[in-house]
């Protein structure tokens, strides 16, 4: 039974291509789980929009939408016909073939990163070898898009926020591939199904989840911060700021053409949430052996809606960065220490089984982030906040 | 010969094509990065999943955002005033037909002689990290080199000179 | 026709259109283009006798390709930078301009 609730998706697959013939039956499966695909992510993605604009209304102190359906649920609805029936204009001068392939190249590469994406025990949709470098290559080539979709536009404030969305873009991408390396250095494999498989037991009771080592838990740490770069979300949506760029390098989009960034934006944070979770928080294993008979399909997408709380959170609490602030960070302090966490990995690997190793590879953690935090700061003369009260 | 053979090498043609004719210089540059993609698929095509990804991840993510910015930061994207082929453009794609003739020449003349075993390797990353760590490490080391030599080698040559009016 | 014998033909083919392309436009970056061209159908070569040839398991054609992918990333980079320091200098691309050693 437990199994059974599983496996049902997969079940329910096997049913509906036996009921085929047989030539039809490799194809029809592959695209039976991308239709599956194509459904569930755009429905989260309304889910995600609703929970992040309540969110942030409830921690800027003010109620979300609210009057749409009760308590404002039917608001991703009305978005939706807004975008699909507002009129698409594009400037005179834009580049209209370009212009129209930004947003379509976006979308199509964003959804791509779900075919390697282990969303449950056998639930996923093309098992390769070389997965997670499958994952970044798409993840590379949305760089392109955001460029594609700024030039077009012929508009100077649409190039600088592109130029800006790439140059962040690009700084990002090594600490995400590195922190991800430290992963796939223990695992051995780059496949995403064998990462989960070697999270996947316990030691009493408890996970052996790749967050719970020190070295995990820093490169979940940096890759956390080099998603969100990479994503452009805030505090790292400078590209997108509405206070500086207008919109950065969707100004000259409407209608439908922005509703598909925006679908963009979103289908990625929830496909680098969904990336994080299997190589850090476990995939679709549960945190505690006794809760395994829950469906491993639970476990996943609960995790991924975590992370986007998480991100939603992150956007309603710190201040945007600024673009050079944005590109030290990155060059100066996370990249430094991702590398050092690749070291750590190595120490831990070959010390051998028992506590010492999680002592030594803490001390090596914490002793480096206070140290090349401390190094910055005094670099940068910053020292503690003082506060001034209106008399 | 399949179907998807021919419309992979039509695509990697087209791209390429319209790389070296269009006017504008960053729809060559788009142009290129399409060529990339076909070529990439290509790559997936012959079983070289390996070399596939690292040609999208490489290409399409670092050296065509490179060639774009360069292209941007050179004021390229002004379409120019007095034509965009040299003036010596006859010579030069002569020269390029008779290199393509000679070397489809060769191709035709030699069908019958090339090697044409069928079964396909199936080579594991694991296989790839071996091999980089074992019987390919001096190469790995000196890409290492070059690579690194390379980025401070460009950074020097593009770095703003002090005292230089902007 | 065999299947090598056409992948060997679409990588002439993109190679000459990447030395055409390198010979005949004014627009320095556009060189720099055509010669990524003839690097990646070099690869393609490489890879196609790879897979149909006698030894794949030897792994020799594709690691063959990722370097020469890798050093032609390194190559396109310094070529770039040179391309905008002579910008700076001579503020043009225009390879017909530069015809003197004269700076």
């Amino acid at each position: 039974m437990v199994s059974t609730l599983d496996q049902i998706f997969v079940l329910l697959k096997h049913w509906i291509v036996s009921l085929l013939p047989a030539v039809l039956q490799p194809v029809t499966g592959v695209v039976l789980s991308v239709v599956a695909i194509i459904c569930v992510f755009p429905a989260l993605f309304a889910i995600s929009v609703l929970l992040e604009r309540k969110g942030l209304g409830r921690m800027q102190n003010r109620i979300g939408p609210n009057r749409v359906g009760p308590l404002g649920i039917l608001q991703p609805v009305a978005d939706g016909i807004k975008s699909l029936t507002k009129e698409d204009i594009v400037p005179t001068n834009a580049d209209a073939v370009v212009h129209f392939m930004a947003p379509v190249f976006l979308v199509v590469v964003v959804f791509m990163g779900y075919a390697v994406l282990p969303m449950g025990r056998n639930m996923t949709l093309v098992k390769m070898d070389a997965a997670l470098l499958f994952y970044f290559a798409m993840g590379a080539s949305t760089e392109l898009a955001v460029f594609m979709a700024g030039w077009s536009s012929r508009n100077k404030y649409s190039l600088l926020g592109a130029m800006r969305a790439v140059a962040q873009m690009i700084s990002y991408e090594v600490p995400l591939l590195l922190s991800s390396v430290s992963v796939v250095m223990i695992t051995g494999s780059l496949s995403l199904d064998k990462i989960v498989e070697a999270q996947n037991r316990y030691t009493w009771g408890l996970p052996h989840w790749y967050i719970f080592t020190p070295w995990g838990c820093a490169a979940f740490v940096m890759f956390a911060i080099a998603a969100t770069a990479e994503t452009n979300r805030s505090p790292f949506d400078l590209p997108e700021g509405e206070s500086e760029l207008v919109a950065g390098y969707f100004t000259e989009y409407s209608g439908f053409k922005f509703a598909e960034f925006f679908l963009g934006e979103y289908v990625g944070m929830l496909s680098i949430s969904g990336l994080g979770t299997t190589l850090f928080l476990g995939g679709w294993s549960a945190p505690l052996e006794v809760l395994g008979f829950v469906p491993s399909w639970i476990w996943f997408f609960s995790k991924v809606m975590l992370s986007i709380c998480v991100m939603i959170w992150m956007r309603g609490t710190l201040p945007r960065l600024r673009q050079d602030q944005l590109m030290n960070f990155a060059w100066k302090f996370v990249l430094p220490f991702t590398l050092l966490i690749l070291v750590d990995v190595v120490v831990w690997r070959f010390m051998g089984e028992g506590w010492l190793r999680w002592i030594v590879c803490s001390a090596i953690l914490l002793i480096a982030y206070v140290g090349i935090g401390r190094s910055e700061m005094l670099r940068k003369k910053i020292g503690p906040r003082n506060y001034r009260y209106a008399e | 010969m399949t179907i998807v053979f021919w419309i992979l090498s039509f695509l990697t043609v087209l791209g390429g094509l319209a790389a070296v004719t269009l006017r504008n210089t960053v729809h060559c540059a788009l142009a290129v990065a399409v060529a990339f993609a076909g070529l990439a698929l290509l790559y997936l095509q012959l079983d070289a999943q390996f070399a596939g990804f690292a040609q999208i991840l490489i290409y399409i993510g670092a050296v065509a955002i490179l060639v774009v910015f360069a292209i941007l930061l050179t004021r390229g994207s002004d379409t120019p005033t007095d034509g965009i082929f040299s003036r010596t453009w006859f010579a030069g794609t002569a020269i390029a037909a008779a290199v393509f003739a000679v070397l489809g020449w060769a191709v035709i003349q030699s069908v019958h002689a090339l090697p044409h075993e069928t079964a396909a390797p199936a080579v594991t990353v694991n296989q790839i990290g071996n091999a980089l760590l074992g019987r390919y490490v001096l190469p790995l080391e000196i890409v290492a080199l070059l690579l690194t030599a390379a980025l401070v080698g460009a950074v020097m040559v593009a770095m703003h000179e002090k005292g230089e009016s902007k | 026709m065999t299947a090598l014998g056409g992948y060997l033909l679409v990588a002439a083919l993109v190679f000459a259109i990447g030395l055409g392309g390198a010979l005949t436009r004014r627009n320095a970056i556009l060189v720099l283009i055509g010669i990524e061209l003839m690097l990646n159908a070099a690869n393609l070569n490489l890879i196609a006798f790879w897979r149909y040839g006698p030894h794949p398991e030897a792994l020799t054609g594709m690691m063959f390709a990722v370097f020469s992918i890798a050093v032609a990333a390194a190559e396109a980079a310094v070529g770039l930078g040179l391309v905008i320091s002579i910008y700076r200098h001579t503020r043009t691309t225009d390879l017909d301009e530069m015809n003197r050693m004269k700076g």
